[in-house]
């Protein structure tokens, strides 16, 4: 089992961070996601992919690149 | 962009009043009537658009019973055989809008399902044997998640999205835009057909992609919605099925894959495996297609379409692959190999469509039936 399969869905208010293996961390719940001067990044969408590869095109959001940057995730 | 009942095609052969007896724009519009292929679906359209199904089947269910079997007959190749995809468009077809002159009646008329039948045999076993029968081991939800990227890590599909991104010109890109409006335009409706077939956790992942899909259940943000704006932007008509008569079998062939996963529950693996395999591979490509757009001058309102499916692919793919097909293939491994059957096919006859196109163009030729600027097609 992988960290993501633990991750329990959230209720509500209830903010969860599910690992993906080798990809993203997938963010579901009212998590506010500020830049590095505290402004909020808006969010497009309920469930969103934060990369974590560092090669993505659209930070912080994932864009796929982690399948062809060689990138590998401890969990 | 305005929200009034205004048609907005730029500049191109598309302009023009609705013909009469399409519905406005926003309501569920259907299917134009097709233009036949060969005798079956000759027979098949003046026989719906003849009037409501007849009190009594005996005048043309046995004749088109026939035509069927004739037409199944003499395909030798069932995906590339013009007569019996586009019979099986227009089946289908009343299944998702309907088609414009065609009575809703007719969706359940025990002698059209028959003559479905007929042709979906023989399209299976065409379909299996193209994309042929993956395999995995693996029944836990991880581990089919990562069998899964590393099968569709091996598809080269992307050729024609880095020809779009670097070397098409206008028209070849409108052509592609054309030929992708088939399904862009109903895009999801084919695999929320699996949501009454699931419980539980895969239940809970396509609703939470499907959701998306449908954005977000905000009007004007489905993503066919966004492509219809994408079609506008290109001097394009956005209308359903506009461009059914212009779209090569192989085209036909992919429409018709998704109806036939999805209405069979029997199959709700498959078009389950068949969406994943959509997803994953699509953040990638839809980054050249917008790169390609850009390149050749068009605005944001036109790449929307392409910038949204690379943030929103990126994380449809995981849910897909994880929660989804993975959860799926755990709760029933009886479902395995349909869901690898069903990324096998999708990546089979969308790369067959794409590899049409691309030797279309690199032999300098209208990858549609007839180009976008012919007199006839308007
Ligand atoms: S984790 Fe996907 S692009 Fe970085
Ligand atoms: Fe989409
Ligand atoms: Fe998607």
């Amino acid at each position: 089992m992988t960290a993501h399969d633990e991750v329990p869905r959230p209720h509500d208010d209830e903010v969860t961070l599910a690992a993906c293996p080798d990809g993203p961390l997938l963010l579901r719940g009212p998590a506010r996601i500020v830049d590095d001067r505290g402004r909020d990044v808006p969010r497009h969408r309920a469930t969103v992919a934060l990369c974590r590869c560092g090669g993505t095109a659209i930070p912080p959001w994932c864009d796929g690149t982690h399948k062809v940057n060689g990138y590998r995730s401890e969990t | 962009m305005s929200s009034l009942p205004v048609r907005e095609t730029g500049s191109g052969p598309t302009n023009g009043a609705l013909p009469r007896g399409s519905a406005p724009r926003g309501a569920a519009a259907r299917l134009p009537v097709p233009r036949p292929r060969g005798p079956l679906s000759a027979l098949l359209l003046t026989t719906l658009t003849a009037g409501p199904p007849p009190e009594s089947a005996d005048s043309w269910a046995s004749p088109l019973l026939w035509a069927a079997e004739e037409a199944a007959d003499a395909a030798d190749d069932p995906l590339r055989d013009d007569d019996t995809q586009l019979a099986l468009a227009v089946l289908y077809e009343l299944h998702h809008r309907g088609v414009e002159r065609v009575d809703d009646a007719w969706e359940w008329e025990p002698g059209l399902l028959s003559a479905r039948r007929v042709l979906e045999v023989p399209f299976e076993a065409a379909l299996r044997r193209r994309a042929g029968q993956p395999v995995a081991t693996e029944s836990d939800a991880a581990g089919f998640a990562r069998r899964l990227f590393e099968f569709v890590a091996d598809d080269d599909g992307p050729a024609l999205a880095r020809y779009l991104a670097r070397r098409a010109g206008r028209e070849q890109a409108r052509e592609w835009l054309a030929l992708r409006s088939l399904y862009q335009l109903r895009e999801a409706d084919p695999h929320s057909w699996a949501l009454p077939r699931l419980a539980g956790a895969p239940k809970s992942a396509l609703v939470e992609i499907q959701a998306d899909e449908y954005g977000g259940g905000r009007t004007g943000r489905t993503h066919a919605e966004l492509f219809a704006r994408t079609l506008r932007g290109a001097g394009l008509d956005d209308r359903y099925g506009r461009y059914v008569d212009v779209a090569p079998v192989p085209v036909l062939a992919a429409l018709n894959t998704m109806s036939f996963l999805g209405l069979h529950r029997r199959l709700r693996g498959a078009i389950i495996g068949h969406l994943a395999a959509y997803e994953m591979t699509s953040p990638i490509p839809s980054r050249l297609y917008g790169d390609g757009f850009r390149r050749l001058g068009y605005d944001t309102d036109t790449t929307l379409y392409f910038d949204e499916h690379v943030e929103a692919d990126a994380v449809h793919e995981q849910i897909a692959a994880r929660d989804l097909a993975g959860r799926l293939v755990e709760q029933e491994p009886g479902l395995r190999d349909d869901v690898l059957f069903g990324a096998a096919v999708c990546l089979a006859v969308e790369g067959d469509a794409a590899a049409h196109t691309l030797a279309c163009w690199n032999e300098g030729r209208s990858a549609l039936r007839a180009p976008l600027d012919d007199p006839e097609e308007t």
